[in-house]
């Protein structure tokens, strides 16, 4: 069984699976990392949205093949740490406006916006409603109206 | 800060019983059903909704088992309460922790709400369901957290040698006029009794009270954004491997035979592959055991299954229309002399599952069972299982655990049951999970449903309002049902039209003076013939669409404006007094553009009053909007939801769940249905089942909650949802000048996807390089 080694929140971690096992599952099954969660292995439903190098993905779609030593993989148990915080103004922003009903959807949805708002940092401009609307994550729930005010809201927050 | 001794005036004159229960440190609970008002009928057959509803059936069902809730005072002085009932997102461990907390001057934080394990002593008391949980519990535990201060008072003044009325106790601590100090911590102990006693409880009066109706973040909230909350998938039972089952590809195909058995065994990290045969309470199909569950995905799409015919082979929606129509009764002839308004609605099936799909981890083992899963009638599932096992009840633990989710989905156990008998199988424990697309194919759903509708008026008087209600037979044998009909509801009969009446009967109504209301359910097939279920309920969505429109079609008809026109026929002011908020604070009848339009609902149901108004944008450039794999259509903009729950425990709380109600009414109306085809539906991820996603969301939303109309809170999770249904498809209707006859709105439009194969039944994991 090959041997794969990457940056798992902050911490070099090596695992022994098979090349086309996704990532999603090598987090969850073989290492015990649960914050990602499974809503349909598609990428279509973003519950599993992490952070490779910065940028929001979705583990269900990334063999762990296609995983560089190099990479660095945040899920949402490293984000704070990303901050050097207990939790990242996001996170605080969530809990302010008392976003999470179910609370599955939620890391992804904390994740993507992340995400988020760095790119639209990088292109020197704020989050707008077109961003959001183009936000893809599923919340069964209904808590969308919530999410779109904690992004802006962890937005403004985060430095 | 909560002062004991300022007269009587600080207690509710109400005085309820409980008990002082025998324990090493300080337990109470509360005595109900004995003492309180004599149940009002046990299971009445049918009677108006205005004399007693759902809610009181279920509370009624709920109260003689109350004795058996404890609230325990712990060492450490904190506070413990196992709850009954199954937290799926709604919100109910905050809202009972706020209850136990302000009635006991604890900081919410050192309440501890978990979920308790299945209680067969209980009866009908941990049953999950049509919005209920805080109706039931609110006074119970109310009371047995006011006997715990009671006797944790009297305690702390026989301690300081002081009286009762000199303390005064602020978060979890006593404090006598000359300072001296004793902690519920101090106390837990020493409070304790040795002899289960009968006490007094005294009440807080509502002035009284510091947390329940004022907003509160949810307990769980930092464990929900740190990925700390543990779902069932989440959890670790040592050896419990992922395990999946293929499904086949028509709706309850039965699995015969595998080909590639040996071959599929030999794949990578898969420990075991086993035929699952169908039984009542089992599809069936062929379960694969791995490593991972990236495994179980690959084995089971590399198994070759011979498959037996399932329960709808053949079938398209248009056959099931016609079997709706065959089973209609038909509307009484009209009466002479007076107009008539009819029309004929079709809602098809809709997907039921919650984000979390059905999982569950099950160890079957050495004559005993242990399963975990999200469940709301984990008593009846622990029963069933046990003897679909073979082994005796008490052998059979089941656990509750937060689900992602549930919507009505968790009334039925169906992933324990497949859990529980793959274990037993394989003779390992198993940790069984569905597949998003097996969720939608092979899931339960929303049953499709007719609805005939006449107004019959003569003037500016309505005589009588006709509905004959026809649905695929909705499947109410898992504890609901057997509450209901107070018996085994799933021998054979027995889940017949007398269930599902009583469910229709006891929910579903017409709030106007509209002289003989006549409505009548009919179902056509056997209730197992599709998998159906409560999606945020059955039929009080589709009946409250089917009553708004048909009023806005009577207005104008009558010439009047919608909201006048309700308000003349309304026979309730706490509908009224909803009405006219949403449509003060919604701008009602602000002038707007062309092919856009407001919309205004009501609903009463679940001893509340709620009122929606929607604006909806139905023109091209919006229609029209282009998102990859995504349907955009018809925009709700603006939502103002106005609610009155009787006594608002959480009003933050109860925002939340009529915000999560209206993106589903948004959804019900306008786009998230399943198109059956030849025996299987074709949708098969959140790409083409569309529920709302955030380009469908309104830009803004508003939720009034009102004030205090009674001293017991009414139902919450399921509320939002047909008043907004309706409201959108008000709205719809006047930006459009068409009544839309057929939902979700977008359904008999082209096909916005391209479906998945059914074989192999789940589609490959995309294979991408980030």
């Amino acid at each position: 069984m090959p041997t794969h080694t990457f940056i798992l929140n902050g911490k070099h971690v090596s695992v022994d699976v098979e090349d086309d096992v996704h990532l999603l599952w090598v987090l969850r099954d073989v290492l015990g990392v649960t914050g990602p969660k499974y809503g349909c292995g598609l990428g279509v439903c973003q519950a599993c949205t992490s952070h490779i190098n910065g940028r929001a993905f979705n583990p269900c779609t990334v063999p762990i093949s296609n995983i560089k030593p190099t990479d660095e993989i945040t899920t949402i148990e490293g984000l704070p740490a990303t901050v050097g915080a207990d939790l990242h103004p996001m996170q605080e922003a969530w809990l302010d406006v008392d976003v999470a009903q179910c609370g599955y959807c939620q890391p992804g949805q904390i994740m993507a916006a992340v995400s988020l708002v760095h790119e639209t940092r990088a292109a020197g401009r704020p989050v707008t409603d077109d961003d959001l609307d183009a936000m893809r994550n599923v919340c069964r729930c209904g808590t969308y109206p919530r999410i779109r005010q904690a992004i802006r809201q962890g937005a403004a927050k985060m430095s | 800060m909560y002062g004991l001794g300022q007269g009587s005036r600080r207690f509710t004159r109400r005085r309820m019983v409980g008990y002082l229960i025998a324990a090493p440190t300080l337990v109470t609970a509360a005595r109900f059903g004995l003492l309180a008002d004599p149940a009002k009928g046990s299971i009445p057959t049918v009677q108006p909704i205005d004399a007693i509803d759902l809610t009181d059936i279920l509370t009624d069902a709920a109260l003689p088992t109350m004795a058996l809730l404890k609230v325990t005072v712990n060492p450490d002085g904190s506070a413990s309460f196992e709850l009954p009932r199954a937290e799926v997102g709604q919100g109910i461990t905050t809202a009972i922790g706020m209850t136990i907390a302000d009635e006991m001057e604890l900081p919410i934080e050192r309440v501890h709400v978990t979920l308790a394990d299945a209680r067969p002593e209980l009866v009908w008391n941990q049953l999950t369901g049509a919005s209920n949980s805080m109706h039931a519990l609110y006074q119970p535990v109310r009371t047995a957290a006011a006997i715990a201060r009671g006797q944790l008072a009297a305690t702390a003044a026989r301690e300081l040698g002081v009286s009762e009325s000199d303390l005064r106790l602020r978060d979890g601590v006593f404090t006598a006029p000359d300072g001296r100090q004793r902690s519920f911590a101090d106390l837990a102990e020493k409070a304790a009794v040795t002899r289960t006693t009968t006490v007094k409880a005294q009440l807080k009066p509502r002035a009284a009270q510091s947390l329940v109706g004022r907003p509160q973040r949810r307990t769980d909230a930092r464990a929900a954004v740190t990925g700390a909350k543990t779902f069932a998938m989440d959890l670790q039972v040592p050896d419990a491997l992922p395990t999946m089952i293929c499904r086949a590809p028509t709706i309850n195909g039965r699995a015969q035979s595998v080909k590639n058995l040996a071959a599929v065994k030999a794949m990578p990290g898969v420990t075991d592959v086993a035929i699952v045969p169908h039984n009542q309470f089992v599809q069936g199909g062929v379960a694969v055991r791995a490593r991972t569950f990236g495994q179980c995905i690959d084995a089971v799409r590399a198994l070759q299954v011979n498959w037996g015919p399932g329960s709808v082979d053949g079938k398209s929606t248009a056959d099931v229309l016609a079997d709706l129509k065959k089973a209609e009764i038909p509307l009484t002839p009209a009466l002479p002399l007076a107009k008539t308004i009819e029309e004929t609605f079709t809602f098809h099936f809709r997907p039921g599952d919650p984000l979390e799909t059905n999982c569950a981890v099950a160890d079957v083992r050495g004559g005993s069972a242990e399963i975990w899963s999200s469940l709301k009638s984990p008593i009846w599932a622990k029963e069933q299982i046990a003897l679909n096992l073979g082994l005796p009840v008490d052998k059979v633990a089941v656990h509750v655990v937060e689900g992602g989710g549930s919507f009505g989905r968790h009334l039925f156990c169906d992933a324990a049951f497949e859990a529980a008998q793959v274990s037993k199988l394989l003779g390992k424990p198993v940790k069984l999970m569905w597949h998003r697309t097996d969720s939608f194919r092979q899931g339960r759903t929303h049953p499709m449903a007719t609805s005939r509708v006449r107004i019959s008026y003569a003037g500016n008087n309505v005589l009588a309002f006709d509905q004959r209600h026809t649905s695929v037979a909705t499947d109410f044998t898992q504890g609901l049902g057997e509450l209901l009909s107070a018996m085994d509801s799933s021998l054979p009969g027995q889940n017949s039209l007398q269930i599902s009446q009583a469910f229709w009967n006891f929910t579903v109504n017409v709030p106007y003076n509209f002289g003989a209301v006549t409505q009548v359910l009919d179902e056509a097939y056997a209730f197992n013939t599709f998998n159906t279920s409560s999606v945020r309920n059955v039929y009080s969505p589709d009946a409250a669409t089917v009553t708004e429109l048909m009023v806005d079609k009577l207005a104008q008809q009558l010439g009047k404006d919608p909201v006048d026109v309700r308000r003349s026929f309304l026979r309730d002011d706490r509908l009224r007094a909803v009405l006219d908020k949403a449509a003060a604070v919604g701008n009602w009848g602000r002038s707007m553009p062309a092919g856009t339009a407001q919309g205004i609902a009501i609903h009463k149901e679940y001893k509340g009053a709620s009122a929606c108004l929607a604006e909806i944008d139905c023109r091209p450039q919006t229609v029209n909007r282009k998102v990859r794999d995504g349907y955009t259509g018809p925009r709700v903009t603006k939502v103002v939801f106005v609610v009155d729950v009787g006594l608002p425990i959480n009003p933050l709380g109860i925002q939340a769940q009529m915000m999560g109600g209206i993106m589903d009414g948004i959804a019900q109306a306008l786009s998230y249905g399943l198109h059956l085809e030849k025996g299987h539906f074709l949708e098969g991820s959140w790409d083409n089942a569309f529920y709302t996603r955030q380009w469908n969301v309104p830009f803004e939303v508003d939720v009034i909650v009102m004030p205090p109309t009674s001293d017991s809170p009414g139902g919450v999770g399921e509320f939002g949802v047909g008043t907004s249904m309706a409201a959108v498809a008000c709205a719809y209707a006047r930006a459009t000048g068409k009544t839309p006859t057929s939902f979700p709105i977008n359904h008999d439009g082209p096909l916005g996807f391209e479906p998945y194969p059914t074989v192999p039944p789940i589609p490959a994991p995309p294979n991408e390089t980030p």
